[in-house]
């Protein structure tokens, strides 16, 4: 349980620094903003409470927020991930059931799985995001490309980092 | 009321998420008011030394644009070398090996505080003794002077600027080399006065006004600005006349330290020759 605790703190850690670093000074031909710190609410175990959930999603949020200057944005995005997260378990639950000790990874639940639990919430999480960040209508079309080229770029980043820890692991 | 709280435990996950975007969306509503701001400077001090650190290993990305302009800097030092030099007398040349012998060393560093709203300004530069950095050396810029150095310690330099009641640079005007004395009346940071020019000396706006190279400071020649206006004061043999200064004050970045080699020599010279005078 130490262990596990410590682990998820030192990913909270490192995604944040990689995120406020790294990513937030990249911005791809002005549309795409990649998010990867959302891997840290992805990678939960799965016997997480689900009140722990948002809690941890809120307290990921509000850092990001903190350091990028836009209060509340990313905590907003962030919680409703969190909140999505039983739903959409639920909804692509294979007959592998959510067993305690089996990981939210590609390792342990295979890639077609993880694309779409990731490609979702990672949908959910940028769509309000890039709404709040915007919040007008009359945008609607251009931010909702900026969201999909997005997610796409974020989700492309945490299948690229489940592999690359993959190996460590092996 | 126990329905209510059986209602809200049930539900739980719910009422929690609703609770924490609320808060999300009132964090998002009070970061436009000027009121929020006494939470965020809290925050904003921590953050800030955390951006300090990480700028301090982000200016290596920057390295690129830094040598660039210092090769800039070089460049223009390089076509001013014969400057740099004192021609030794050529009719024994034999006896050197070269015509010229260095008598200006150049040592650049970078300005890390300065001022230009005070009465008397001083720049702190990021070099001192460690790089042999002396008290009253020359400090010049890419755009002209810049200042004398005052006060040395291990790591930095104090610079008087010319910006300062007590700097007085012997200075020419270059077409006709009339000498005269660069003094800052403390009004204008881009203004300074020459002093001591006679009212026979005919004079034009737009004159370029160099060191003379007269005192044991500064090289000759280097740029101190242009003529912007020039008047005779009632009752006074001299003009007064408005130097426009070539170096921005306000946007210095990396300075040369300008060592003359042969001072010491010059300062016993001149001392000799007084005390000759005075017996």
């Amino acid at each position: 349980m130490n262990n596990l605790l410590f682990k998820n703190a030192l990913r909270f850690f490192i995604l944040v620094i990689i995120q406020i670093f790294l990513l937030n000074q990249i911005r791809l031909g002005g549309y795409i903003n990649p998010y990867l710190y959302v891997l840290f609410i992805l990678l939960l175990p799965f016997e997480t409470p689900r009140w722990l959930l948002l809690i941890l999603a809120f307290a990921l949020g509000l850092t990001i927020d903190i350091f990028s200057g836009t209060m509340g944005m990313h905590t907003a995005a962030s919680v409703l991930m969190a909140f999505a997260r039983p739903g959409v378990l639920k909804m692509i639950a294979t007959k592998a059931q959510y067993e305690s000790g089996v990981k939210p990874g590609i390792q342990d639940m295979g890639f077609p799985w993880f694309f779409s639990y990731a490609g979702l919430l990672i949908f959910i999480h940028h769509f309000l995001l890039f709404y709040i960040e915007v919040f007008r209508f009359s945008e609607f079309f251009i931010t909702f490309f900026r969201i999909i080229l997005s997610s796409i770029v974020t989700l492309a980043l945490v299948i690229l980092s489940q592999y690359l820890f993959l190996k460590i692991k092996k | 009321m126990r329905y209510l709280f059986a209602f809200l435990w049930k539900h739980n996950f719910f009422f929690l998420f609703l609770l924490l975007e609320v808060i999300a969306f009132l964090l998002i509503a009070n970061d436009n008011y000027y009121q929020s701001s006494s939470i965020l400077n809290s925050t904003n001090r921590f953050t800030g030394s955390i951006y300090t650190a990480s700028n301090n290993i982000s200016g290596y990305f920057h390295l690129r644009k830094v040598n660039k302009k210092l090769a800039e800097e070089n460049a223009r030092l390089h076509s001013l070398s014969l400057n740099a030099f004192l021609k030794t007398d050529t009719n024994n040349f034999f006896v050197k090996d070269t015509f010229y012998r260095q008598r200006y060393e150049y040592i650049s560093a970078k300005v890390i505080s300065n001022s230009t709203s005070k009465r008397n300004n001083y720049i702190m530069l990021n070099k001192g003794r460690n790089f042999n950095i002396e008290k009253d050396m020359a400090v010049i810029s890419a755009g002209g002077v810049v200042g004398i150095v005052k006060e040395v310690s291990q790591n930095f330099c104090s610079v008087m600027s010319v910006l300062h009641k007590k700097t007085k640079i012997s200075a020419k005007i270059k077409k006709n080399n009339q000498l005269g004395t660069i003094v800052w009346n403390g009004q204008n940071a881009t203004i300074g006065s020459l002093t001591e020019i006679p009212t026979h000396v005919r004079l034009a706006k737009g004159d370029t006004v160099i060191t003379s190279g007269y005192s044991l400071l500064f090289p000759e020649g280097v740029m101190i600005g242009t003529i912007k206006n020039f008047y005779v004061a009632k009752g006074d043999n001299f003009y007064t006349v408005d130097v426009k200064f070539s170096t921005d004050f306000n946007a210095i970045g990396y300075v040369e330290v300008v060592k003359n080699l042969m001072r010491e020599e010059q300062q016993q010279l001149e001392d000799k020759s007084i005390d000759k005078k005075d017996e």
